[in-house]
């Protein structure tokens, strides 16, 4: 099975930070983000089932530390791109849970008026750019955020998140050339999950570990445990402090696992992995690991849990309620924003 | 008016667009330090600096998804492509992003930016860089589709495509990069989706653009000697494309002739040709004629490229079929 973690030569995050008093609040946003991904996901597959969403659905469950963790270090002016399974990142950024439910459901209240669906969600207002289907779309439009920010003279970072499945991809290599060549603020987050659909990262890679390829474009690389939800903030959050003060991109590789299929109409995903892998990643659940390490620290307690989970479970039936009952988009919406 | 050849005209829309808004910025292969492939940016690095006048690696997919990024977040790329065949490259982020980011994220997300560069037949320059790319983007919803053929409408046309909120793909000619022409003294715009008369007549509509807007001229002058007069109508911007002042010509002269100078299967002489006979049918006289490049890739051998488009040989036949004689 490939490892979960593997530090970088070019720049190893200090172990000692991992282990310092971790801010109380801080831990139980991270967890209640993740759980609110979670119950999220689990409640569009079960949607799904029922008919109320269409098309494709790739969910991340499993994956959630990665994008709770990078994005908790963020500011709200800060920008943010993910591919095909973006709902978390949008979450995670601040997105409204209803607003996103009823996007899965295609109505007219939904995050782009139920025009984009699973695999274009969009927030303006958190300057969260999508949602893109190609694989590895997003890596030079996260890019060209970056040189915006740049142009302007501004200290923000982007955050431009994208699968292994993108690596392989020619607009990568362009991409991380060019954010080192130009010194562009942008943060390159390789959610490796270990297979580009359904085909094994040994059948695509030369080089399996990701965070390798960025020595070729002079910038810093570093593997990080893609389930442990306080590694992946303390090494985006270092790499974002470089990328404001430095202009200094990076490369993070979060090892991470996706419990379910490559999407809905994988259910099983059997067919490329095993039952023994799932269940062997199923005890590295991200949301279980800080779930105990709060729990053995006394930062939460199991009734505190319970009342969180329950919380979060209210948010999400409201969400199917408000998704629910939002029209359809009126038919003159087929043809506007077709042109500003 | 000052008389000043066409890659004048697009060098002081550039220069005036990126005076007047700070926004914008021009991004591509060899558009610094080279001063452009073809020279369109000359000396524009010079005054603007290399902030906004961006050289880049030779990553066509790349940087158009970053002018893609950068417009999304509020700037107004231009980015320049050395030549319109090395846009397939960038076809995806073309395509599916800068297209459809506006209609994908329900209105949110604007993407003002416009692709610029040579395209059509050139000169002895084979396959692969000798060709009409338009119609690879003007049967995509969400960009607009502009292909100047005066350096009058070369300036006017791309200072709109800069300041419209749309992608904007904007194929120029190297074979018209040096041609003349008169451009007004003052300030002044062409709006997107509005075609031009560049030539009144009576007996029969020819519409062309590029070379063929040319050829056309050429040909209406030769055939006034026989007594045939020719409106030549000029589109300009392929999408949207101005039905109205096509139509209304055709009204008028109760016959029509598309010249093309791409492959005609599927081009856009069956588009316009498709629009004459839905809407204008009853006024004509004749079906509409189509005068199109050969359905072959262009060739590199001096004979076969002139056979691959059309000539004035051509399209004086075509007109001559239009009008029965």
């Amino acid at each position: 099975m490939a490892k979960r973690s593997n530090k970088t030569t070019i720049e190893a995050a200090p172990e000692a930070a991992r282990n310092s008093p971790m801010d109380k609040k801080v831990m139980q946003d991270l967890l209640y983000q993740m759980l609110l991904i979670r119950r999220f996901e689990e409640k569009a597959a079960e949607m799904y089932a029922q008919g109320k969403i269409g098309g494709f659905l790739h969910l991340a469950v499993g994956m959630e530390a990665s994008c709770v963790g990078a994005i908790s270090v963020l500011r709200p002016d800060d920008y943010v791109i993910g591919g095909y399974r973006e709902h978390g990142h949008c979450l995670a950024r601040g997105s409204d849970p209803r607003l996103a439910m009823a996007e899965l459901f295609g109505r007219i209240d939904g995050l782009s008026k139920g025009k984009g669906g699973s695999m274009h969600f969009f927030d303006k207002e958190r300057n969260f750019l999508g949602g893109t289907g190609i694989v590895g779309g997003q890596l030079p439009i996260g890019t060209g955020a970056g040189f915006a920010i740049n142009y302007r003279g501004g200290d923000q970072v982007c955050l431009c998140f994208f699968g292994d499945g993108s690596v392989a991809q020619g607009v990568f290599h362009e991409s991380l050339n060019m954010a080192a060549l130009w010194k562009l603020p942008v943060i390159y987050i390789c959610e490796n999950n270990l297979y580009a659909m359904g085909t094994a990262l040994s059948r695509t890679q030369s080089v399996t570990d990701i965070y390798k390829k960025a020595e070729a474009y002079g910038m810093p690389g570093e593997q990080v445990d893609g389930m442990d939800v306080l590694a992946v903030r303390e090494a985006v959050g270092k790499a974002v402090e470089r990328a404001r003060r430095e202009k200094i991109p990076t490369l993070i590789e979060t090892r991470t696992y996706r419990f379910r299929g490559h999407s809905m109409r994988d259910p099983a995903a059997a067919v490329y992995r095993t039952r023994e892998e799932v269940d062997e990643w199923k005890k590295s659940d991200p949301i279980v690991l800080l779930w105990d390490r709060m729990s053995r620290d006394g930062i939460v307690t199991d009734a505190e849990y319970k009342g969180m989970d329950k919380e979060i479970n209210q948010v999400i039936e409201e969400a199917v309620r408000f998704a629910d009952a939002s029209p359809e988009p009126p038919l003159e919406e087929l043809l506007t924003d077709v042109y500003v | 008016m000052a008389i000043i050849t066409y890659r004048e005209a697009l060098n002081q829309a550039l220069r005036e667009e990126m005076r007047r808004d700070p926004r914008v910025f021009l991004i591509g292969e060899e558009v610094g330090v080279y001063q452009g492939a073809y020279k369109v940016s000359q000396n524009l690095l010079e005054e603007f600096g290399p902030k906004r006048v961006v050289d880049t690696p030779i990553s066509e997919a790349g940087f158009v998804g970053v002018g893609i990024g950068a417009a999304m977040v509020g700037l107004r790329p231009v980015v320049e492509m050395m030549t319109f065949n090395f846009a397939i490259v960038a076809l995806d982020q073309i395509v599916n992003h800068a297209a459809k980011i506006l209609y994908m994220s329900g209105g949110q997300f604007k993407v003002p930016m416009v692709i610029r560069g040579p395209g059509g037949p050139a000169v002895q320059l084979a396959a692969q860089h000798s060709q009409s790319m338009e119609s690879y983007f003007y049967h995509v919803p969400g960009l607009k589709v502009v292909r100047p053929s005066t350096p009058r409408d070369a300036k006017g046309l791309l200072k709109s495509a800069i300041r419209d909120d749309n992608p904007v793909i904007f194929i120029e000619s190297e074979t018209l990069y040096g041609t003349k022409g008169e451009v007004p003294d003052e300030e002044y715009t062409i709006p997107l989706g509005v075609a031009e008369v560049k030539r009144e007549g009576t007996d029969v509509t020819v519409i062309g653009y590029m070379g063929m807007l040319h050829r056309a001229l050429d040909v209406a002058q030769d055939l006034e000697k026989e007594g045939i007069s020719i409106e030549v109508v000029d589109p300009r911007t392929l999408r949207p494309m101005d039905k109205t002042t096509i139509l209304d010509s055709v009204k008028k002269t109760h016959r029509a002739v598309v010249l093309e100078a791409g492959a005609g299967f599927a081009g856009l002489g069956a588009e316009i040709a498709t629009i004459i006979s839905e809407e204008a049918f009853d006024y004509l006289d004749s079906p509409v004629v189509r005068v199109t490049g050969a359905n072959a890739p262009m060739p590199y051998a001096r004979n076969l490229e002139r056979a691959k488009s059309p000539d004035k040989t051509r399209i004086i036949a075509g007109i001559k079929q239009a009008l029965a004689l």
